[in-house]
């Protein structure tokens, strides 16, 4: 290993050539697994899920990511980069599996880093900026018992690979929608400045269920979550409004996508053929 | 016949010691997602291994040790494959693996939570758990942050020792 200059030491060659886990030219995360789509399964219409979960996580562990060195303390900053990284690993094996399923066998990176924001599915929740720690917080939490809900619910896809995806992302949101109760409990029943901002934060995100609601009906799930939260918060659930814009899964989506893609996508769209 | 069996027996046994990047005390056998290792008519080894969490950046890093360890033990042609059913959970790691980790300084997994099927479960608090320092024995530990360095890991400390300890959380 070279010992002057750190760059020189990681491009150097090694005996095998996937040691660095970031840049492009990932290995497929799917590599191996038997992708044959089973009869009886629309296989359209389960890339189009795949494609429209994949997008939730991507988008959701952009924003996720964008707390790292702005975190109150450098254990959450581990926390949010830990969440962001689980959900990155699960849009990884969705866009796979979509690209099997849509029959043009795309890569993860064509879903992306060559789509354009128009084409993205995810439900406008996950693009809003992460503004205040306790809105995000609240989302974090809506999305996590979201996912989970819908993910428990994929477990029996007749798609085995979508279900196992699913099977193993149980397990994941668990603990993420853990630690987004933990943070709304404890900010509700905090101050009265972090109460007051953990109040706004829920109303905040209230009005975009609707639309979560729309895309899988977990409405039962979510809102039993969110009452026993807010109780113990000594918070009162805010009324559901709705004034989203979307439908994210129609590929409506608020002017906040936009950049969040430009940063996410500038550095393969500016080599498009570039592996590092 | 008999030296298929030998190939394989061996392979399995190549595969099994390579260690695991992030915990490299453990071996992929001590960590429990080393699932198969086969060789075939024409001496293709095939492994299966299955990845820890989603995003875990580990798991090329594991694809490729197997993969270069094998070549260089002779297995020309050496395939490397994905099991994603069932999923793996801490309670793959092994009775030596938990001993390993305790070894140096990392708090083993307790039994991982079951997953119940069908509707959400609503209980948030998290069971109670008692986690051994793995420094002085001391049960009196708290947690200081559910996700540590590594997607498995959890920061711990003893109140006895006051020693900060990192623990591999149940999943």
């Amino acid at each position: 290993m070279s010992d002057d200059n750190v760059y020189m030491a990681l491009a150097e060659g090694h005996e095998d050539d996937t040691r660095w886990a970031y840049g492009t030219g990932f290995e497929d995360p799917l590599h191996g697994v038997d992708t044959t789509v089973p009869d009886g399964v629309d296989a359209a219409e389960l890339a189009a899920l795949c494609v429209a979960l994949g997008d939730d996580a991507l988008v959701s562990a952009q924003r996720l990511a964008e707390w790292t060195t702005r975190a109150p303390e450098l254990e959450e900053e581990m926390a949010l980069a830990n969440i962001g990284l689980d959900l990155l690993g699960q849009a990884r094996l969705l866009y796979s599996r979509a690209g099997q399923a849509d029959g043009t066998e795309r890569g993860e990176d064509a879903y992306a880093y060559f789509r354009d924001p128009d084409d993205f599915r995810n439900v406008t929740l996950a693009e809003l900026p992460g503004g205040d720690f306790a809105f995000s917080m609240a989302r974090l939490l809506v999305l996590s018992s979201w996912r989970l809900a819908h993910f428990e619910g994929l477990t029996a896809s007749p798609d085995p690979v979508l279900a196992a995806i699913a099977a193993k992302g149980v397990r994941e949101l668990t603990y993420h929608r853990q630690y987004a109760a933990e943070w709304v409990i404890r900010l509700g029943d905090g101050t009265e400045e972090s109460h007051r901002r953990m109040r706004a934060g829920l109303q905040q995100v209230t009005a975009y269920l609707g639309e979560l609601f729309d895309a899988y009906d977990a409405r039962d799930e979510v809102l039993a979550v969110l009452r026993q939260i807010a109780d113990a918060a000594g918070l009162a659930l805010p009324e559901m409004t709705r004034d989203d814009e979307g439908p994210g899964r129609q590929g409506r989506h608020t002017d906040h996508l936009a950049p969040l893609l430009t940063e996410l996508q500038s550095v393969a769209r500016a080599h498009p053929e570039a592996t590092w | 016949m008999v030296s298929v069996l030998r190939h394989a027996r061996r392979a399995r046994h190549i595969a099994e010691q390579v260690p695991d990047p992030e915990l490299p005390m453990l071996t992929l056998a001590d960590l429990g997602v080393l699932r198969e290792v086969e060789v075939g008519d024409d001496g293709t080894v095939v492994a299966s291994l299955t990845p820890t969490y989603s995003g875990c950046p580990a798991m090329a890093e594991m694809r490729a040790g197997v993969a270069t360890r094998l070549r260089n033990a002779g297995f020309a042609r050496v395939e490397v494959r994905t099991v994603l059913d069932p999923p793996w959970t801490t309670d793959w790691i092994t009775p030596e693996g938990r001993r390993k980790l305790a070894e140096h300084g990392i708090a083993p997994p307790g039994p991982a939570p079951r997953r119940v099927s069908g509707p959400v479960p609503l209980t948030l608090t998290p069971t109670r758990r008692q986690v051994v320092c793995p420094r002085c024995g001391s049960a009196d530990t708290e947690e200081s942050s559910r996700f540590g360095a590594t997607s498995c890991k959890a920061l711990w400390r003893c109140r006895a020792c006051r020693e900060p300890f990192e623990y591999v959380k149940e999943i």
